[in-house]
């Protein structure tokens, strides 16, 4: 399989504080990768230089063959990475469906393109009879619902997804895994996973990378880097003899 | 759009052509200001209301066209029709340069409207000492012969002015429904309702601001060129004044911003109220200076108290359109 996102040696600093320090991790093409660690151990600092939010300080990201470092969050979106946030940014005063459509636009030539597009993929996220409610009305497992339909309709080949399972309920949460397996599996699309509900990464990923203080310390499949003594170091102390 | 719209829609529209036939010349001139008014602010509302950037300095674009247009007529005996485009043109290098001061440099919200003032502010001290214009002491154009039908040169009577302006009316909300159901629309509302999801959705919200800004000074230029040749006499003091900028973004606002009746609705709403409310004072003998301005304001107050998203989201879930 080929490099899709191939993340060089990456480092950034905010004033004194080394959120990052040359971190290096490789996406493969069609495969789910979980990006976890502590709080504070520069997750969402790596998540937001891939996606054009800040450029890394030093080292390259390099997608598609392509550096992607320094370009704006619109340019990588452009070419071909969506994103979900965090906190839920929908578009509050328009409706569910006219949110999906915005993202839609982006590879659709007309309007009404965009409309079916969209209306597909809010079926396949399960978000069809709540078409026409405004945004601001959905709950908020349908808002992330709405967060990944609105990234999916930009026809990413890779999808960011930016703690995506916080806050929902374990039933939810499995409902969600269903549909990211489902994307990975049926249409080929990679993904990019940093999340701290561990029952989400387990189900998901086949590749994880450890963050501690900036750095990746533990790269690996999800069994392994459950039984790696770094990892478990990091997460609950060091052994001690007593 | 459902049938009961369309009939109420069809029925305004054969009112408005025929109002001519039977309305006086001061019911004429107060139509003709609504829909002044009601133009000027559907430009306004394609910035605010469509793309989220408040602009509290849209007299800069009436008065800069008007002085352009105005001048050319005033100097060269330049027909309004030549001038409005030489006025467009020069309001959207403005509307340009401020929209890429501010987005360029990430100023928005409160102070990209304080930028917007500014701008206002200073072209008006500007004019204030330009000789060509007549500085403070104005330029008059030549009033119009009242009873003949001048058309190169935009000169006729009442009636004339009326049918522009409700045609430029027309024009401008079937711009603007069109703009809303274009990709322009999704983006502009995309980036009103929360810029930096609709960055991350592909969107180049750096162009998109600046096509919203380009359009509204350009059709804000166009109402420019009409009050100069309407009102015939243009004072900086007056047109760059920043009560011009409130009167423009009032109708909008009050009507409901972001939709394509509100700022109709809102402008008629308020002058009819308005001037209704004067004359009726009037007629038992009371002439109470700035009873206007102290009317829109407790108008203004009771639609953000009581309907916040302005009358016409309110009287069109009440008439069931």
């Amino acid at each position: 399989m080929n490099a899709l996102l191939d993340v060089r040696g990456v480092s950034k600093s905010f004033r004194g504080l080394k959120a990052v320090q040359n971190a290096s991790f490789t996406i493969l093409e069609g495969s789910i990768y979980a990006l976890i660690g502590p709080n504070g151990a520069g997750k969402t600092t790596i998540f937001n230089m891939v996606a054009g939010v800040f450029p890394p300080d030093s080292g390259s990201i390099v997608f598609q063959d392509k550096p992607i470092n320094g370009l704006r969050p619109d340019q990588v979106c452009a070419a071909g990475i969506g994103r979900t946030f965090q906190i839920v940014k929908p578009f509050a005063g328009l409706t569910v469906l006219d949110n999906v459509v915005v993202g839609a636009l982006l590879r659709s030539k007309t309007v009404s393109a965009a409309k079916s597009y969209a209306a597909e993929i809010m079926e396949k996220l399960g978000l069809g009879a709540k078409r026409d409610l405004p945004a601001s009305s959905l709950t908020l497992p349908d808002r992330k619902r709405l967060e990944v339909a609105r990234a999916l309709a930009t026809r990413p080949r890779l999808l960011l997804l930016d703690e995506v399972m916080a806050g929902l309920r374990p039933t939810e949460c499995d409902l969600m895994v269903e549909v990211f397996r489902g994307l990975n599996r049926t249409d080929g699309l990679t993904i990019l996973l940093i999340e701290h509900v561990m029952r989400a990464v387990m189900a998901l990923a086949q590749h994880v990378g450890v963050l501690h203080h900036g750095e990746v310390i533990a790269r690996g499949t999800p069994a392994e880097i459950v039984r790696d003594p770094a990892v478990l170091e990091c997460y609950l102390g060091e052994e001690t003899e007593v | 759009m459902n049938r009961r719209a369309a009939t109420l829609l069809a029925v305004l529209g054969v009112v408005l052509a025929a109002l001519p036939a039977f309305a006086g010349n001061y019911l004429l001139s107060v139509a003709t200001l609504i829909l002044y008014l009601a133009f000027a602010g559907q430009a306004w509302n394609v910035m605010m209301g469509f793309a989220g950037q408040l602009s509290l300095g849209h007299s800069l674009y009436v008065g800069v066209a008007a002085y352009v247009a105005g001048g050319m007529f005033f100097h060269y005996g330049l027909g309004p029709w030549a001038g409005l485009w030489l006025a467009m043109l020069v309001c959207v290098l403005m509307g340009a340069a401020i929209g890429f001061l501010a987005f360029r440099f990430g100023i928005s919200g409160v102070y990209f409207a304080l930028l917007t003032i500014a701008f206002a502010e200073f072209t008006r001290i500007g004019f204030d000492h330009l000789g060509w214009t007549g500085g403070p002491g104005g330029m008059f154009l030549k009033v119009a012969q009242r009873d003949q039908i001048d058309l190169a040169n935009f000169r006729g009577p009442p009636a004339m002015y009326y049918y522009a302006m409700l045609a430029l009316a027309a024009g401008a909300f079937a711009l603007c429904a069109w703009l809303l159901r274009s990709r322009a629309g999704y983006y502009w509302q995309a980036i009103r309702e929360n810029e930096e999801a609709a960055q991350a959705l592909g969107i180049n919200t750096f162009r998109w601001k600046m096509i919203a800004v380009m359009i509204s000074s350009a059709m804000t230029a166009v109402a420019g060129v009409f009050f100069a040749f309407y009102y015939n006499n243009l004072f900086p003091e007056q047109i760059f004044h920043i009560s011009r900028s409130i009167e423009i973004i009032l109708g909008p606002i009050i009507g409901g911003v972001g939709t394509l009746f509100g700022p109709i609705l809102g402008a008629a709403v308020l002058t009819v109220l308005a001037d209704g409310i004067t004359e009726l004072l009037a007629a038992f003998g009371w002439e109470i200076p700035g009873i206007k301005q102290v009317f829109y304001g407790i108008v203004l107050l009771s639609v953000i108290m009581f309907l916040p998203n302005g009358i016409w989201p309110f009287m069109a879930k009440k008439l069931r359109l």
